[in-house]
């Protein structure tokens, strides 16, 4: 995640086209990295080739589109805004577009990732490109036709017009457009002459969704396809040691129990198998135990009835012992300096005052609605594997390496996603059922119990976050913030974000301790807690220096140039555009009685965003009552997509940040439900009212941006309504201790 | 093993389960209805609603030697001829992120409208509030019951 690379490209190196056999133009394109010389699209449309090119728009003989892409969506709707894109720069009718998800018969993808907020971003050029340039070819072609200069001729809605009043539709000419040479040239609309991008378009998938459709990957089935579900250990650190499956195999529905384990330890063993270069790459060297059934519900029970011995392999580890490692990260000298700017020690020994604050957040499960799935069905010929993952390429080859099987047998087909959070970006599901289905030699589904879902977790990992800052003559003249995390640091440009470049003096650095519990991305890695942190620590701030939390943030800001550092990539002037609209449209400051606001701005993935959350209090806890977002994506394709996404992201926020709890003790995870482990529901929510920042920059990413600001606007809120200052998460544990406490 | 004879969407069906199968096991996999989820198993999540009569329940825990002779409705029988109009309303509103919960989401608003045809907001909240969306697409659920409910006076 978090892959800032450039795009570069020439269009002659991303656009192919051919003629189909059935009739009609095919564009092939690829709008990451360049296409290969040779490349060519197919003529026959069920060939089509993801390796070459990772979209294809077809325009058939009656003018009508479709676009294949194969782009994962979980959730966060690419696979209606990125066809949008290409169809408002081909300018026809959106009603007249349809979108398939491309088939994945392929093992060489290139960024079929939904992750990092990044596919509209890295789209951008590359979809309204494409369109233009299908454009072009079409109006080139209906010029031959009437024999007139091709820039005599103007195209929209679907029609080609020229000069002397003559029309063609895309269909009549599509054909002839693609035995064509690729055009080189092609203007792009003005963002003022879009008729699709901009406007409301209904997710796609909506209709196939609220009629209950097959879509999803524990919704996919094949003939003869048996069950499996796996016994896994039921602490970190533990290691399968005997079992007894006979009470097992002895149930009607039970066809075999086996094991699983020794393909996975192989490829972990590979002198050549290095963890950083896998960060996906979730393995566990302990045998499972793997019930095969004819029924979902026959594993369920086959699973219940096995006795399994484990053994400790490694360290048992809690909850309290993982706090204490954190605090002696951050009380420690051994930390890794990731931003440093002037010199923070001298700012510290001159200031009048200082301020220090620690901050902690828990593990946090992903809690995808729909439980970790996979189909596969592993034959001499071919190993297909269906199912919703975020990185099918890394399954892939994973699979190819477990299995000892050539990449090209390989085949990744996949489903839509029931939320992905970051979790489907690991594929140990997939390497568990690929060799499930290689032992039985039969089609397999594998699949979780919630139970399982939160015990096999890739969690969120613990953070704790210290931070002080110095003060002289009312000025923040040192900032410095240390990162104590499990497993791993924040990643790519985070330690350069706000306050980074605002604070002449200032420090980022980070520690970790090493876990045995799987850790990974989880919706807006690191900054889904540090915002909270840091947004919080501005609002004490601002009171020691006697002023408002929003003055300080622009008072801050107005240090920072644009452009100046590389390295900084937030913008002074958007994020302080995006305040004053949500500054603005809450009302910020002026609000009746009983109701107490908090405020927070935060930069990440590319997207400002600016939010503040209006609570009142109810028997002394906090009632959530509204949102009021701004947000700087740049151009906002698909509106009430995007809205949605900001909607849900800051729900998200409140929610974990509120209620979002998960504690290990003898290295088990001590909640596996839903009636213990407290996700948001309705009745906790509040009315979120998103408001965009107009410009005419490219779109930035919109799933994950919304939530790190939440819980630190959250937070402040609190603290204005009662004066307690929020350090740690979740909320409610320490809120409902003080209760009695609470000013009311 | 034993069989149960059940009226499903109308229909009248026979399958041949163990006794303690939860009826949404017996609908996704026995029946091919997929239309119904999971999500816990343990009634805490809404994700497997379904009809038993016109009765919101959550299919994950209800065992099916309990339900001979029952009249359910999925998600699959909820569309006539057309889209019932809580679907028109969750359409009209794009209510959907990732999808999964929305068919259990649907099934309780279904129900709960034909108890109570016009409801106010809080108890909308009341009613939806057993139905978990980790997508938290909770602000246009809300809307979509209520644009639901105005649809069908
Ligand atoms: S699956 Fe039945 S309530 Fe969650
Ligand atoms: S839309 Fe994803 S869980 Fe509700």
């Amino acid at each position: 995640m978090g892959n800032q690379n450039k795009l570069t490209f020439s269009r002659r190196n991303f656009l192919r086209t051919s003629a189909l056999a059935s009739g009609g133009l095919l564009i092939g394109f690829n709008f990451l990295t360049s296409c290969s010389e040779t490349a060519t699209p197919p003529v026959d449309i069920s060939k089509l080739n993801f390796k070459d090119f990772n979209a294809f728009i077809k325009i058939a003989e009656n003018g009508y589109v479709t676009i294949f892409s194969p782009n994962p969506e979980i959730g966060q709707g690419v696979k209606t805004s990125m066809p949008m894109i290409i169809a408002e720069e081909l300018d026809v009718p959106w009603k007249h577009v349809s979108v398939e998800q491309g088939v994945l018969d392929t093992n060489n993808f290139t960024r079929q990732v939904a992750g990092g907020s990044q596919s509209i971003r890295f789209g951008w050029d590359a979809l309204r490109q494409t369109g233009a340039t299908a454009k072009q070819m079409l109006i080139n072609a209906a010029a031959i036709k009437w024999n007139v200069e091709p820039a005599s001729c103007s195209a929209s809605q679907g029609i080609i017009k020229n000069a002397n009043g003559d029309e063609l539709g895309y269909g009549n000419v599509v054909n002839e457009a693609a035995h064509l040479e690729v055009p080189e040239n092609v203007t792009l609309k003005e963002s003022k002459d879009y008729k699709i991008i901009g406007k409301d378009a209904l997710n796609v998938d909506v209709e196939k969704i609220i009629t209950g459709e097959s879509l999803f990957g524990l919704d996919y089935k094949v003939d003869g396809m048996l069950y499996a579900s796996v016994l896994r250990p039921p602490a970190f650190g533990q290691i399968l040691e005997s079992y007894d499956s006979s009470e097992a195999k002895a149930l009607p529905g039970v066809v075999d129990v086996i094991t699983i384990g020794e393909q996975a330890r192989n490829y972990l063993n590979q002198d050549s198998f290095d963890p950083s270069a896998h960060w996906s790459v979730q393995l566990s060297k302990t045998d499972k135990v793997v019930v095969i059934g004819k029924t979902t519900w026959d594993v369920i029970k086959g699973k219940k009835a096995l006795k399994a011995i484990w053994k400790d392999d490694s360290l048992i580890e809690s909850t309290e012992m993982h706090n204490d490692e954190l605090v002696k990260i951050l009380d420690g000298k051994n930390l890794d300096t990731r931003r440093e700017d002037g010199n923070i020690k001298k700012a510290f020994a001159e200031a009048d005052k200082v301020l220090e604050r620690t901050y902690e957040s828990p593990f946090l499960p992903h809690n995808c609605m729909e439980p970790m799935n996979f189909f596969a069905d592993v034959t001499n010929e071919r190993v297909h594997l269906v199912g919703p993952i975020q990185t099918p390429e890394a399954a892939a080859k994973v699979v190819a390496s477990l299995l000892n099987r050539n990449l090209e047998d390989i085949h990744v087909n996949m489903t839509r996603m029931g939320g992905g959070f970051g979790r489907r970006l690991y594929g140990d599901f997939v390497y568990e059922v690929a060799e499930i289905s290689n032992k039985i030699k039969k089609p397999v589904k594998l699949i979780s119990t919630r139970e399982d879902d939160m015990s096999l977790g890739v969690y969120r990992p613990a953070i704790s976050y210290r931070i002080a800052a110095s003060i002289k003559d009312k000025k923040v003249t040192g900032y410095h913030l240390k990162e104590a995390a499990i497993n791993s640091n924040m990643y790519g440009l985070i330690p350069h974000f706000f306050p980074a470049g605002a604070i002449k003096n200032y420090k980022v650095e980070s520690g970790n301790y090493q876990s045995n519990i799987t850790t990974g991305a989880w919706r807006a890695p690191y900054t889904n807690f540090l915002a909270f942190a840091e947004q919080s620590f501005f609002d004490e701030l601002a009171d020691l220096l006697e002023t408002n939390p929003v003055q300080l943030r622009l008072d801050l800001l107005k240090n920072v140039k644009d452009g100046e550092d590389p390295n900084i990539q937030y913008s002074a002037k958007r994020m302080t555009d995006a305040i004053k609209l949500a500054v603005e449209k809450s009302n910020w400051g002026n609000t009746k009685e009983g109701i107490h606001q908090g405020f927070s701005a935060y930069y990440s993935h590319n997207t400002h965003v600016a939010e503040v959350v209006d609570i009142t209090l109810q028997n002394g806890l906090p009632v959530v009552e509204k949102v009021t977002v701004a947000v700087d994506c740049g151009i906002v394709v698909n509106p009430t997509g995007a809205k949605n996404q900001i909607e849900g992201g800051v729900i998200d926020g409140i929610g974990h940040a509120m209620y979002g709890d998960f504690t290990f003790k003898n290295g088990k995870p001590q909640d596996v439900n839903f009636n213990t482990y407290r996700l948001i529901r309705m009745k906790e929510t509040p009315v979120v009212n998103t408001y965009f920042v107009e410009n005419d920059l490219s779109p930035t990413g919109l799933g994950e941006p919304g939530l790190p600001p939440a819980g630190g606007a959250l937070a402040n809120a609190i603290k204005a309504a009662t004066g307690q200052i929020m350090t740690k998460q979740p909320f409610v544990k320490y809120l409902i201790k003080h209760k009695t406490g609470l000013k009311v | 093993m034993a069989s149960y004879n059940l009226k499903i969407n109308g229909k009248a069906v026979s399958v041949t389960v163990d006794e303690d199968t939860p009826l949404l096991w017996v609908l996704r996999d026995e029946l091919n209805l997929v239309g119904t989820k999971f999500g816990c198993g343990i009634a805490q999540c809404g994700a497997c609603t379904v009809h038993l009569d016109d009765t919101a329940v959550r299919s994950c825990s209800i065992p099916i030697a309990s339900l001979d002779g029952a009249n359910i409705t999925t998600i699959e029988g909820l569309a006539k001829d057309k889209l019932h109009p809580v679907q028109e309303a969750w359409k009209e509103l794009d209510v959907p992120q990732c999808g999964y919960c929305q068919v259990g989401q649907i099934m309780t608003a279904t129900s709960f409208l034909k108890q109570n045809p016009n409801p106010n907001n809080k108890e909308i909240r009341n009613a939806m509030n057993g139905n978990l969306c980790r997508c938290a697409s909770y602000n246009r659920i809300e809307k979509a019951v209520a644009l639901a409910a105005k649809k069908m006076s």
